[in-house]
């Protein structure tokens, strides 16, 4: 079983494995980032009360939710070159992973505003605070804390998620361990050494996680 | 062209049938597997035994840690190395009952951890045996804690059944990509295959937001 597990081979693909992790990171790194834009957006479209806002972003919400990310990504890598659009893979798995999150986290960011009570939001108003000022000074704080933790989840399945970009041939830790399946035909070596260095990164991120957790969710927000 | 293409969409949609059946049946072999590991491996991991509790965080920690890709890997191109084989169908379903029992163990065990020391200690003191314990005054109570998460992991693992089809098995994503091959639109193909996952997926959401609502009244 495990007896003939040839470590040499690992070292010589090693540093493959190192640009892959760092491409991996880079990817979920950028996505994430975007994701948290998209969130913001497609959220506060959501709950304003302008139909023509509300309504686009229900839809893209629950479009999402609802169809599994490899179909996304299949979706954009077909689809965009029948448009005219020729990007390049990772270009286009970097925007199913950005619109993928984006609808989570708009999710996660609205369970975390409607999480403040009502009776804050009429304190808020009859203070004389407008809407900018209410969302800045009252609300926008106290949901931060519960939708810090959350927001920190989603970011370890987006990293797990930039796995599905292997399928689409970009260059990222599972292609490295596919890559070295293919040309030393060694799968235990390549893809226990790549679940170690997901491990990794997922031991980092869930530290995180559980301080944060620890951290912000302090007061009586539920 | 978009239309002479739909009308060979039309042409072959039986085939699309054919691996909503196939997505369908990964599915519910699998949620059910899924549920009846994951809740023994919950009772396991909100136990007081130490070992239990280490050996099932260890699977926990490692299924969840890694993409599910990769686990599929392991189990299809690793066990045969081993000297274990499987059709691509059989190991698409270890996979999917290995890691929906991993998170599925987490849910009942939170549900569990959330039930108070005195009705462990009411049920142990009118004599019930463990498993009347559980059967009887934990797990009902626990169940309204489990089910709005368990159903929203039901929606995931459904929408996982679709990375099955990187090692062959002619599920909905697989057919969505060997008819791209033929019929050049992307969009087209993808919107079909992406509307049969949302006819399924799209009621058990209902369902989870309703019972999210009812359950936290």
């Amino acid at each position: 079983m495990l007896v003939d597990f040839n470590f040499r081979v690992i070292f010589e693909y090693l540093p493959l494995f190192l640009t892959g992790l760092r491409s991996t990171f880079l990817i979920a790194v950028i996505s994430i980032a975007l994701a948290i834009v998209v969130g913001i957006i497609a959220c506060s479209c959501r709950i304003s009360s302008i139909k023509i806002l509300k309504y686009p972003a229900i839809a893209y919400i629950e479009i999402i939710r609802s169809t599994p990310l490899l179909v996304q990504i299949y979706f954009l890598y077909f689809g965009l070159p029948t448009l005219g659009l020729k990007i390049p893979e990772i270009q286009t798995g970097i925007l199913a992973l950005m619109l993928n999150s984006g609808a989570y986290i708009a999710e996660i960011i609205r369970a975390g505003i409607s999480s403040v009570d009502d009776g804050q939001i009429e304190a808020g108003v009859s203070s004389g605070l407008n809407y900018v000022q209410r969302m800045r000074l009252i609300i926008l704080p106290q949901a931060l804390g519960v939708t810090i933790p959350p927001l920190l989840g989603q970011n370890i399945v987006l990293v797990k998620d930039t796995a599905l970009l292997s399928l689409i041939s970009v260059m990222e830790l599972t292609r490295c361990g596919q890559t070295m399946t293919s040309e030393r035909f060694m799968p235990a070596e390549a893809f226990f050494t790549v679940a170690f260095f997901y491990m990794c990164l997922y031991f980092c991120l869930k530290a995180l996680a559980d301080w944060s957790q620890r951290k912000l969710i302090f007061r009586e927000a539920y | 062209m978009m239309s002479f293409y739909f009308g060979r969409l039309v042409e072959i949609y039986p085939f699309f049938l054919k691996g909503l059946w196939m997505t369908s049946k990964i599915a519910f072999i699998s949620l059910v597997s899924c549920t009846l590991i994951g809740f023994i491996l919950g009772i396991f991991r909100s136990s007081n035994s130490l070992i239990l509790k280490r050996v099932v965080g260890v699977y926990v920690a490692f299924v969840r840690g890694t993409p599910f890709v990769v686990q599929i890997f392991i189990i299809f191109f690793i066990l045969p190395e081993w000297g274990i084989q499987l059709d691509a169908f059989a190991a698409a379903l270890l996979a999917m009952a290995i890691m929906g029992s991993a998170f599925i163990c987490e849910i009942v065990a939170g549900g569990i951890n959330s039930i108070s020391r005195g009705q462990w200690e009411a049920a142990t003191s009118s004599g019930l045996t463990l498993i009347q314990q559980l059967r009887l005054v934990i797990i009902p109570q626990a169940m309204k804690v489990i089910l709005p998460p368990l159903v929203g992991q039901y929606v995931l693992l459904i929408k996982d059944t679709s990375v099955v089809s990187v090692i062959g098995v002619m599920e909905l994503t697989r057919v969505g990509w060997v008819t791209v091959v033929r019929i050049p639109e992307g969009l087209m193909v993808f919107s079909l295959v992406g509307i049969l996952y949302f006819s399924i997926s799209y009621p058990l959401i209902l369902l989870s937001n309703y019972l999210e609502r009812k359950m936290s009244m």
